[in-house]
């Protein structure tokens, strides 16, 4: 299988594999406990933290391990807007669900919203205007999922710290492929998950600025930091410190290469379109629009030559709507309707992607002929 | 998601295509999702002799509007109104999600279309 959907997920590094083993069966002991199997796992919790908060220039005590990226994002969204009690949140229209539904939920609940639109290629606009004397929280994802468009944080943190308001941004799709610097770009909180940089499922962090109170939404034990109880996850979290150190800049730089060949050559078919930006764009991301043709059956054909990858199209949904995000970029439904995301991997060769240019060539030309739309 | 037996229409359909010269022929778009569905016909004696389809749609769609002409050949017009969702979503295996029911009554509104575009045409 030629997998070019690793924006959903990624294969788990052999290394983060071997690494992890030894925390199921040998030091198998919860961190909180005082013999020397707890002692030993601590210490292997404490070490992560550290090679987490080094990445992004932030303390160890920075740290704190959820269980997904989702729960990273609903303990900082929903615990400083609960720390508050109300006000005005600022997010955009192309956020994951994860930030997405989090705050629709808050403004159900009374809490002020502002949803920023974003330019024809992905860029935040008009946060400054939309800053309010109430306004506590801005979050503002760094790269997106489905079109690789990356924000420049560093311009909007410096827009946040003039108005001394807490700003999150959901890192997970960026963390390890662009870099991210807590406090050059006057972070507040950042979110990111395990999963997709070849850790394992089921483990994130999320970094929170020391000296932040936050509601907490989950009660039990006193783990991390008070803000997220639960035994520790030994084995995700070490395997996670481990994925966030194999990452190679010629890696990113292959990934950047194979990407660009990819795009080239799908823009060679024609009524093709690229969205998201040129260059200011995930290394591992190329979301192609196709007119006439449906994505799902396009998916579908796909991986019936061996190909796997997704689609923002309406029909596989389950609500039937066109991606959020490729509406908010302005993309007419039907030309959301054949739009194909593909992401590659540090994994993905040069022979795989022709191989995918080629395949897609014929899948489109073949649909095209059984469309009615096409003139 | 889907039945092998549906994605084996999918992946071969053998009614796609256009009829030069055809009796009737009727287009429907989906409201919900976005497809279009063009559907042409062949009538001689008040019977479908021929029937091809261009979709613009999902995997489900294109299975579906593959059964419909299927279905509707050889069948008089009065039977060929007949043909219900379920007579579609039986031919494609049965277990079609539920959410993709409405693809295959689009393909039931289209052939219908094109039926009454052959009366409209026929009483001139
Ligand atoms: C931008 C973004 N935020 C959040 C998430 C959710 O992360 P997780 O799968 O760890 O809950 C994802 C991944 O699906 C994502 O791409
Ligand atoms: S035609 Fe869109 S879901 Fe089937």
């Amino acid at each position: 299988m030629i997998y070019l959907d690793n924006a959903s997920t990624t294969k788990v590094d052999e290394e983060v594999i071997k690494t992890i083993n030894p925390y199921f069966n040998k030091i198998y002991g919860n961190a909180s406990s005082l013999h020397s199997l707890g002692t030993e796992a601590r210490k292997a919790l404490e070490d992560s933290r550290k090679i987490i908060a080094e990445k992004i220039n932030a303390l160890p005590e920075e740290i704190i391990f959820t269980a997904s990226g989702t729960e990273a994002n609903n303990i900082i969204i929903q615990g400083i807007a609960k720390s508050k009690g109300k006000g005005h949140i600022i997010t955009t229209k192309i956020e994951h669900p994860a930030v997405l539904e989090t705050v629709k939920t808050l403004e159900k609940e009374g809490f002020e919203v502002t949803y920023l639109d974003v330019d024809e290629k992905g860029f935040v606009k008009n946060l400054e205007k939309s800053i309010k004397p109430n306004t506590i929280l801005v979050s503002v994802m760094h790269a997106n999922n489905e079109i690789g468009t990356i924000q420049d944080l560093e311009k909007i943190g410096k827009i946040c710290e003039k108005k001394e308001i807490f700003f999150h941004s959901d890192c997970v799709q960026s963390f390890t492929k662009v870099p991210i610097d807590v406090r050059k770009m006057n972070l507040s909180a950042i979110t990111i998950s395990a999963h997709k940089i070849h850790g394992p499922k089921g483990v994130a962090a999320l970094y929170l600025k020391k000296g932040t109170r936050l509601k907490k939404i989950m009660y039990g034990g006193h783990h991390e930091r008070d803000v997220r109880p639960g035994t520790e996850n030994i084995p995700g979290i070490t395997g996670f410190a481990k994925a966030s150190m194999l990452i190679k800049e010629k890696e990113i730089k292959q990934m950047e290469k194979l990407r660009d060949r990819l795009i080239d050559g799908l823009l060679k078919i024609s009524n093709s379109r690229l969205n998201g930006d040129r260059t200011k764009r995930l290394c591992n991301n190329a979301s192609i629009s196709f007119k006439y043709v449906e994505g799902e059956s396009i998916l579908l054909y796909l991986n019936d030559k061996g190909i796997a990858v997704s689609t923002g199209s309406a029909c596989s949904s389950q609500s039937l709507e066109p991606s959020h995000v490729l509406i908010a970029i302005g993309l007419p439904h039907e030309i959301a309707h054949g739009t194909i995301r593909y992401s590659l991997s540090k994994y993905t060769t040069e022979k795989e992607i022709d191989y995918t240019i080629k395949e897609t060539k014929k899948v489109v030309e073949k649909l095209r002929e059984m469309s009615p739309i096409r003139r | 998601m889907y039945s092998e037996k549906m994605l084996e229409r999918f992946r071969n359909p053998k009614f796609v295509g256009e009829i030069k010269n055809p009796d009737g022929v009727g287009e429907e778009g989906n409201m919900r999702c976005g497809d279009v569905m063009k559907v042409f016909i062949k009538v001689k004696n008040n019977k479908i002799t021929d029937a091809k389809f261009k979709t613009f749609g999902c995997a489900a769609a294109i299975a579906a509007s593959d059964a419909l002409c299927e279905l509707a050949i050889g069948k008089t017009l009065e039977q060929a109104l007949k043909i219900e969702k379920n007579d579609i979503i039986k031919l494609l295996g049965g277990d079609v999600p539920a959410i993709k029911h409405h693809c295959s009554i689009l393909g039931v509104e289209t052939l219908h279309k094109a039926i009454e575009e052959y009366k409209r045409k026929q009483k001139k």
